[in-house]
């Protein structure tokens, strides 16, 4: 029996300030107030952080560790700082936000890992990123790049290759400079840096051995002295047709059964979040499209409500802006959702039949989405401050003439016959055909368990959270935007197994339709009001502080923690991405389970790698 | 005989003459247009995603757009069966050493397809870290489509370009085409994952990089290098 799956003890004291008051006068040396200027909560002397973790989550009720990410303050009191956001699941509320500091030469910080489980990835992340070295870390490496990199790159004195200046725009690429591609100032032509005097000739890379050790995967014999078998380890991707991107696995088999897997990510680290930083504030959206790319909609959403908090009520959302918002993050849930039971299916071995009736269905959110934004799928739609465009009066659907339906209809009749017809049609054609097929129940339920106390030390979040019966779902425990006013339920599922999850999704989907049942007549009546709250402008100066929001998306909490330094560029935007913490118990849930059913637990977790490695 | 629909004038070489009345039922031309006609419409993609380009690519083979009307629905998952490498999204610098690897393991003649803007220059991430700026950087590309994510649409004009340009190849002796005509293509070299991603066809230039003693420039480092010595 692990720490973190002892009972909870009742927390003392429920509300945040009295809390933290609690928390100063037990820790009188190592606690203080973060009182700068804009940002919230403690400042923890790092020797004292185990302690000040285990009280938060034994006496006070903070169970869930979700985000933890670290800030380089260079030329700001030129420390390093790691942020961690602690919550109460599933009672909900505001979170309590401690830092601790430490300097830039030689960082240390005490790892959370035994105390908070769902700590362990994002803690390698900041030491893959920052270089920060989380002492008691039981396997601290590289997570995003490999090992042999050069450099931390999230530091702000890192300079990448086609380095040009700190902040965007770029002097080249206004109009009075002159365009020039990044290649012809290159030696290289690439976009490559090495260190001096590097050559080829003695250099040995690391190599794929080495950078297994510690994944205690060695092979040995093994097992009952009659029946020797070896242990064998197996390499599962980032090649594999298992169509979740470019993720890879590597499984430690004992004759089929799985001893111990280790997710391997990094194959789509695109830099978001240095991009991020040298990005406007407005520069950003795009690009949180292509986090996870299938619910752009939702991410826009997610960094829209950070900035606006950020913006603190400089600008506010018009009623019309907020219902619109709705509307597409509740069509995004359902593209997601059906999106993930398809591919399920795939992983199941029904190669692409499940899938075929899936995107048919999201084919006609598409076609709205691209009357309304533009764009397929990288939609790019949300504003700070409301919305990019009303709804188009009329809507021109392909997918719609395919099926012999009308092909250019009145946009709310399209949406009427979507949300009252099409919809709940499709969602239940996948139940009925689905539901209670005897392979996909004999091959989920009971396979890829989670229980609800580790999905919660592990910081799960979204359907993986709540398939294991914890009834948390942001819209409820952190209220925003309009979900208030609107009626529908959090939907759980007691076994936290395979089946569990795929039942929630559709669970999910009928709640979503709900909702859009209830944001049709509000779109009637708002028709014609303002859809931006804000000032027309390129560009935006946010207040120094930080903030950190976050939403419930289809896959889970997705969360921004931006820090501003009163400029017009973010100074931290980091992103807490549900499918790469949702991945953390990928280990747990897949052991002593059978080598065929790891892919379909994978699935069942629902990532997208565009959001796991950023 | 022209009993499956085929229109046999698509086949038959202008330069020879045939009658009128029997240009439905024959055709005459050369083994090089006959076999490039046939192999242009059974191109086997490989079944390899990347990044959001690969939603799209699966939005295009599935039931709306139909990626079956030009023979290209069999996707294989392993190189060895595939003619063509569709390079679906962000190619980063950890995730090129598979890509070449799997170039290199796919039979001739093979071609590939950079999907979007980030396969085919590096997109919105291209001055990122750990981005490739372009999948040609190491490995030769037939056709680009432009998009981020190009639609379905886009898509499947990539393809039908890349059919016309592989109708147009010419299997002879002198021929272009590897394997057919110009023997078996060289492998690509792997790249390794060192300090940075090295290519081992840059090793000279490393050389000679490493007698300077300095760190490889940044872009803006090496424009003020040249800004101060225009100047002098």
């Amino acid at each position: 029996m692990t720490d973190f799956m002892t009972d909870q003890a009742l927390p003392k004291v429920t509300d945040l300030p009295s809390t933290i008051a609690a928390l100063k006068e037990r820790f009188p040396d190592a606690v203080r107030d973060d009182t700068r200027p804009g940002y919230e909560g403690v400042i923890v002397e790092a020797a004292k952080l185990p302690e000040f973790a285990r009280v938060i989550r034994g006496e006070y009720g903070f169970n869930y560790l979700s985000s933890l990410t670290a800030v380089d303050y260079l030329g700001h009191g030129d420390h390093l700082e790691v942020v961690y956001h602690a919550f109460r699941v599933p009672s909900g509320g505001k979170p309590l936000v401690f830092k601790a500091q430490t300097d830039r030469q030689n960082p240390v910080i005490p790892s959370l890992v035994s105390i908070y489980p769902g700590a362990d990835f994002q803690e390698r992340e900041a030491y893959d990123l920052y270089g920060i070295h989380f002492a008691g870390h039981p396997n601290l490496k590289r997570i995003l790049l490999w090992e042999g990199f050069e450099g931390h790159p999230m530091r702000k004195d890192y300079q990448e290759a086609y380095y040009e200046q700190e902040t965007k725009p770029f002097d080249s690429r206004w109009p009075s400079g002159h365009v020039f591609r990044a290649e012809e100032y290159n030696p290289f032509g690439h976009n490559v840096r090495y260190p001096a005097g590097f050559t080829l000739d003695n250099y040995k890379p690391i190599s794929e051995a080495e950078f297994q050790h510690g994944m205690s995967l060695g092979v040995d014999i093994m097992g009952d002295p009659a029946f020797r078998t070896d242990r064998l380890l197996v390499n599962l991707g980032p090649h594999h047709p298992s169509t979740h991107g470019v993720f890879r696995m590597m499984v430690a088999l004992n004759g089929e059964t799985v001893e111990s897997l280790e997710p391997v990510m990094g194959y789509l680290h695109r830099n978001h979040e240095k991009i991020g930083e040298r990005n406007t504030w407005y520069g950003n959206m795009p690009y949180t499209d292509r986090l996870d790319y299938i619910c752009s909609m939702a991410n826009n959403l997610a960094y829209a409500i950070t900035v606006e908090q950020m913006m603190r009520g400089q600008v506010s959302v018009p009623y019309r802006a907020e219902v619109i918002r709705v509307l597409m993050a509740e069509l995004t849930r359902i593209v997601n959702h059906l999106w993930s039971i398809g591919f399920l299916l795939n992983d199941l071995g029904a190669f692409f039949t499940p899938a075929l009736y899936a995107i048919q269905t999201r084919e006609y959110i598409l076609d709205f989405f691209e009357a309304t934004a533009g764009s397929r799928m990288m939609c790019n739609y949300m504003r700070i401050g409301g919305v990019f465009k009303d709804l188009p009066a009329r809507i021109r659907s392909e997918a719609a003439l395919v099926n012999d339906r009308v092909r250019d209809m009145d946009t709310m009749k399209y949406l009427e016959q979507l949300i009252n017809d099409r919809l709940p049609r499709s969602i239940d054609e996948l139940d009925e055909l689905l539901s209670e097929s005897e392979i996909i129940k004999s091959r989920c339920i009971g396979v890829g368990l989670l229980p609800a106390e580790m999905a919660i030390a592990y910081s799960a979040s979204g359907p993986l959270l709540r398939a294991s019966g914890v009834p948390y779902d942001i819209r409820r425990a952190n209220p925003y935007s309009i979900y208030p006013e609107l009626e529908f339920d959090v939907c759980t599922r007691p076994n936290g197994d395979i089946y569990d999850r795929y039942c929630l999704r559709l669970d999910e989907m009928r709640q979503s339709v709900r909702i859009l049942k209830q944001i049709l007549p509000r779109l009637k009546e708002t028709a014609g009001q303002p859809i931006f709250g804000g000032k027309s402008s390129y560009s935006i100066k946010v207040p120094a502080g930080e903030a950190y929001g976050f939403a419930e998306n289809p896959k889970g909490e997705l969360g921004f923690y931006c820090v501003s330094m009163g400029g017009g560029n973010p100074w931290r935007y980091h992103v807490r991405a549900p499918s790469f913490i949702n991945l953390t118990p990928l280990g747990e849930m897949c052991k002593g389970q059978k080598v065929a059913d790891v892919v379909a637990i994978l699935g069942s977790i629902d990532i997208v790698l565009g959001e796991t490695d950023r | 005989m022209n009993n499956s629909g085929i229109d046999l004038r698509q086949l038959q070489h202008p330069d020879i003459p045939v009658p009128e009345e029997m240009q439905s039922n024959v055709a005459v031309t050369s083994l090089s247009s006959l076999y490039n006609w046939a192999r242009s419409r059974s191109i086997w993609p490989m079944l390899f995603g990347l990044a959001c380009c690969a939603i799209e690519m699966i939005a295009t083979a599935a039931s709306r757009f139909d990626l079956a009307r030009f023979g290209m629905e069999v996707m294989r998952a392993s190189p060895r069966q595939a003619d063509l490498m569709i390079v679906s999204g962000t190619v980063t610098k950890k995730m090129v050493v598979p890509i070449v690897r799997l170039y290199n393991q796919m039979p001739e003649p093979k071609y590939v397809l950079a999907m979007g803007a980030c396969a085919s220059g590096g997109g919105p991430f291209k001055e990122g870290y750990n981005v490739v700026s372009g999948i040609d950087k190491y490995i030769p590309v037939d056709v680009y489509v432009p998009g981020c994510p190009p639609t379905p649409q886009a898509l499947l004009y990539g393809l039908i370009a890349l059919q016309k340009k592989i109708e147009k190849q010419s299997l002879g002796v002198s021929a272009s085409v590897p394997w057919y005509g110009g023997g078996p293509s060289e492998e690509i070299p792997v790249p390794i994952l060192g300090p940075d991603i090295i290519d081992p066809r840059h090793a000279e230039v490393l050389r000679k990089e490493a007698q300077r003693n300095r760190v490889t420039p940044t872009v803006a480092q090496s424009l003020a290098e040249r800004t101060l010595s225009q100047g002098a």
